[in-house]
């Protein structure tokens, strides 16, 4: 599905992240996320912030392309496809565990307001730490970690994670940030027995399933997933070590 | 490719392999139209030589049909030479891209580099050369004539019309290419109608493509006189299932009307 909305509402989230609000009644499931056009420069995939009536991205300036949406303003019009992917599927979970790592964090936004569950927000430092406002509206428990102990757990979010699901007894794990945090939050909910639900980014190109150009295994992130569940995650032998680049080249991840 | 036969697929077809590696065209290279989509990948593809390794994969599962492009005659010699050594069953010869400087239908649009093409690649491998066609000609069955002059032993029809998005409040072509190729629904009678007059105008067997979103769109496919069908957008639009559907809707309209194989539907609707 294609829209052309209206920026609404620039947020200002942190020195290098902002956020874009935008009018669009289409149903939308947390964890979703719409490819989003910026003209002369790319296409890129966006998580959704929020998914209701008024939906968001958050973006952080890393290229050339999130650095063209920051220009964007109140009024300026977005091109948008979708939204695509599967989403969260939280059906039948009682006490869940969001675990957010940076930009992760937006992905997360939308499950963590619709089920007030306790979440974990990790950064390398306290300027890099996105969201926690919003987020601290919806929850009880917000812990927050910095790799450089600036705020905070002094360590990183899936070691903190670990503290937390030892003591929480929590039926879901769900995560989102990058995949080498992932990967060790998949190992830590493996070995402490508690299911994960996590959000994966591949390069992407049509977001529909149809090009294979984010294919991990067999499973295509933009179709298929991004959100995968821990027995998938088990089976992907590339998940953690092993990405595709636009030309569809094996590229190690460390 | 993998996922592809255990979803009920007889083969698969590669996505068009070059010499070397290649990432295709900016985004936006896709989008969705109301019949289909508008694509304009630009051939991406992760070069010959990095490609043995997933066509052995593949193969291991089932029959692969190795998808090439080039830019003359050598190169594609070079390339189907590289997918037969691979193990592909079959190479087929992207003559009908819409989109990629020097390459697909830039060749494919002229008979001559067609037959210059296909026979130089026949001399080079084992294993049956498709020519893969471009419906962007005021002639299709030339083109097929033409690949079949070369010693092609099927054709493929069809590729993806010439297509183009404007989005009217940015007041630009959407595609970073600005123009690509429709498939999908809204290419199927065209493809359709391509393979009719193919048939009656060659003597080797056409597989057709374009637009197949269930079992009734691949008989039309075959009764226009197809002996196989490709499917590409209905692994988006309806998902991996789209080969399990087809092959139980086709035999069941097969028993239903006493056809006792494909082969007995290939052109029946013709007089």
């Amino acid at each position: 599905m294609i829209n052309v909305v209206r920026i609404i509402k620039k947020t200002k989230e942190s020195h290098d992240t902002y956020t874009f609000d935008f009018e669009l009644d289409v149903s939308a499931v947390p964890g979703q996320f719409v490819m989003v056009w910026v003209p002369g420069v790319d296409e890129v995939p966006m998580s959704l912030s929020k998914t209701g009536k008024i939906k968001s991205i958050t973006v952080k300036g890393i290229g050339e392309a999130t650095n063209a949406i920051h220009k964007m303003n109140e009024g300026d019009c977005l091109r948008i496809r979708g939204p695509y992917g599967n989403g969260f599927n939280l059906e039948g979970k009682k006490k869940i565990l969001a675990v957010a790592g940076g930009v992760g964090a937006a992905a997360l936004l939308p499950a963590i307001a619709e089920t007030g569950c306790d979440t974990i927000i990790g950064a390398r430092s306290d300027k890099e730490i996105i969201l926690d406002g919003p987020v601290k509206k919806y929850v009880k428990n917000l812990w927050i970690s910095t790799d450089d102990g600036s705020r905070g757990f002094h360590g990183n979010a899936v070691e903190l994670a670990k503290e937390k699901i030892i003591s929480g007894k929590y039926d879901l794990v769900i995560g989102c940030g990058p995949e080498i945090m992932l990967f060790f939050l998949h190992k830590a909910c493996k070995e402490l027995g508690v299911d994960c639900l996590l959000s994966l980014e591949r390069h992407m190109k049509c977001g529909t399933g149809v090009c294979g150009c984010c294919v991990i295994d067999g499973e295509r992130v933009c179709k298929d997933g991004p959100v995968f569940d821990s027995e998938q995650l088990d089976r992907l032998s590339d998940f953690g070590s092993r990405k595709r680049d636009e030309c569809g080249c094996i590229i190690n991840l460390r | 490719m993998v996922r592809m036969f255990k979803s009920g697929a007889g083969a698969v077809v590669t996505k068009s392999i070059g010499s070397e590696p290649r990432p295709g065209h900016a985004n936006p290279t896709f989008t969705e139209v109301g019949c289909g989509y508008v694509n304009a990948m630009g051939l991406p593809n992760p070069g010959i030589d990095l490609f043995e390794a997933e066509v052995g994969m593949a193969s291991a599962e089932g029959p692969v049909v190795g998808s090439v492009f080039g830019g003359d005659e050598k190169e594609f010699a070079y390339l189907a030479s590289k997918m037969e050594e691979y193990g592909a069953v079959a190479v087929e010869l992207n003559l009908s891209c819409p989109h990629a400087a020097g390459y697909g239908a830039e060749i494919g649009s002229v008979p001559e580099m067609i037959t210059s093409v296909v026979s130089e690649v026949k001399s080079s491998v084992d294993i049956p050369v498709w020519a893969k066609l471009t419906p962007n000609t005021d002639s299709v069955p030339a083109l097929g004539r033409a690949a079949e002059r070369g010693g092609a032993d099927a054709l493929v029809a069809i590729n993806t019309l010439k297509a183009m998005v404007i989005c009217p409040e940015l007041r630009k072509p959407v595609l970073s290419n600005k123009f690509g190729g429709l498939s999908g629904p809204g290419v199927k009678p065209v493809g359709v109608r391509a393979v009719y007059d193919l048939y009656n105008a060659v003597d080797i067997p056409i597989i057709g493509v374009g637009g197949i979103t269930d079992w009734r769109d691949a008989v039309e496919y075959v009764m226009a006189g197809a002996s196989a069908f490709q499917i590409g957008s209905a692994v988006g639009t309806v998902g991996t299932e789209i080969f399990d559907k087809v092959n139980k809707g086709v035999s069941a309209f097969m028993d239903e009307q006493g056809f006792g194989s494909v082969k007995d539907m290939v052109g029946v609707a013709h007089d």
